[in-house]
């Protein structure tokens, strides 16, 4: 898969910080605007997808040697996320073990802001992996012609 | 309200091209269509972390899709098994007209739309942010009274994806 | 009624898709439909006329603001069914891309009665 045009990779360049910048805001801030772990994680996958789309397999695989590590990336973040729920035994919500905070400040609410960065990380993981195992190392169509 | 109506029948045409058309590419794009219009229904409906998530699915579920289908010729015979496919048709267009006779009558029992039934949000709405202090009450449902559910999610997830690399691995296979 | 009946014509053309149709790519699609149509009829079920949003702006009128919310639980419980829904799609799409490489047609009459 080679890269695009020059336009596209100067754009790229340009726009690429304001994306993860984005997407870092929108899992951050998860507990007080809407957003959260979910929709920023997918939002910081696209971000690397868009290096991977712009600038050819080669130069991408030069950076990445393996996929596999990005997935074990998220399966330690579900273990981290699972040992927060030890806080259920007794009382009615969970994350209230860390201390609730003071109402609409960033570091308030429990075990949620810590809760929301690791999910975030999770699926940017999870979906880089997937994108890059189906789309960079199997064959295209015109080297399957070739066979 | 006339909005909704108005995407709602977009979504169904949408749904009528991207089933009937013959050319692959055109039906891909209107399923990314579909998407975004079903992102503007969440917005219009008071859901905008779903319309964020939706956005952003649609995007990475386009770019695997149109990986599937560039540059492939698909051969199809189609005159030696004619039966099968009338049978197939005439079975499937039988089952949705029975369905929506049906479910006309299954909707007068439901209440009715813009009345929700909130039995057990009544309380996560009044105890919600006494109990927790968290402003949005869709993330504090989701990681504070019901973090099981996301272990689950995250789970499932994780399943999902290992068993697309276990399938397109390349050793042992040629 | 009128927003549930269009969401299960909606449904049910995902469905014609998946039994009807002889393309692979066109059930994969028709799966999508079905996961569109049944996301919408959830989230069209906790809609209340003059709602808002659920996300509490002003801490000292919290009990004034929440009588008019929308309810949060089932955009709880479809916020994960979307990701998911991701995750088989693209189990689905690589079982596709190992079917075209052994038969080299997405026809599904053709799959059936060739031997790889």
């Amino acid at each position: 898969m080679n890269g695009m045009t020059l336009i596209v990779k100067t754009a790229t360049r340009l726009v690429l910080g304001f994306i993860i910048v984005f997407g870092a805001a929108t899992v951050l801030y998860g507990h007080l605007t809407p957003g959260g772990g979910f929709a920023g994680g997918v939002m910081l996958a696209c971000g690397f997808i868009l290096i991977v789309l712009a600038f050819g397999k080669k130069r991408a695989l030069e950076v990445i040697r393996d996929p596999a590590i990005w997935d074990s990336i998220g399966t330690i973040g579900i273990i981290i996320f699972g040992l927060f729920l030890i806080g259920f035994i007794g009382n009615f919500t969970i994350g209230v073990w860390l201390g609730r905070g003071v109402p609409l400040r960033l570091i308030s609410g429990g075990t949620v802001l810590w809760s929301n960065i690791i999910i975030g990380i999770k699926v940017m993981a999870i979906l880089f992996a997937v994108f890059f195992e189906l789309a960079v190392f199997r064959l295209s169509a015109d080297e399957y012609k070739e066979r | 309200m006339l909005i909704l109506y108005g995407l709602l029948i977009f979504m169904i045409l949408g749904a009528v091209v991207a089933i009937e058309t013959k050319d692959l590419l055109s039906s891909v794009i209107s399923v990314g269509v579909m998407g975004m219009a079903l992102a503007i229904i969440f917005l219009i409906l008071g859901a905008p972390d779903l319309a964020i998530v939706q956005v952003a699915v649609e995007v990475v579920m386009l770019i695997l899709l149109i990986r599937l289908i560039v540059d492939r010729e698909d051969v199809t015979i189609a005159h030696r098994y004619r039966y099968a496919e009338v049978f197939a048709t005439s079975a499937g267009i039988l089952f949705c007209g029975a369905f929506i006779v049906l479910a006309a009558f299954a909707f007068r029992c439901m209440t009715p739309f813009g009345e929700p039934l909130m039995t057990v949000s009544r309380q996560y709405l009044a105890d919600g942010f006494r109990l927790t202090n968290i402003a949005n009450l869709v993330a504090a449902i989701l990681l504070d009274f019901r973090a099981y559910d996301t272990l689950g999610e995250a789970t499932v997830i994780f399943t999902a994806i290992v068993g697309t690399f276990v399938i397109l691995r390349k050793k042992g296979r040629e | 009624m009128g927003p549930y009946l269009l969401c299960t014509v909606l449904l049910l053309l995902g469905l014609y898709g998946v039994v009807a149709k002889k393309n692979l790519v066109k059930i994969v699609i028709g799966t999508i439909i079905i996961e569109y149509g049944v996301n919408l009829m959830l989230i069209l079920n906790g809609y209340r006329f003059g709602g808002t949003a659920p996300i509490v702006t002003d801490a000292a009128r919290a009990s004034q603001e929440t009588a008019s919310f929308v309810d949060p639980l089932p955009q709880a419980l479809i916020l994960t069914a979307i990701v998911i829904g991701l995750g088989t799609t693209s189990l689905i799409i690589s079982i596709c891309l190992r079917l075209y490489e052994k038969y080299g047609t997405f026809d599904i009459l053709q799959i059936r009665r060739l031997r790889g």
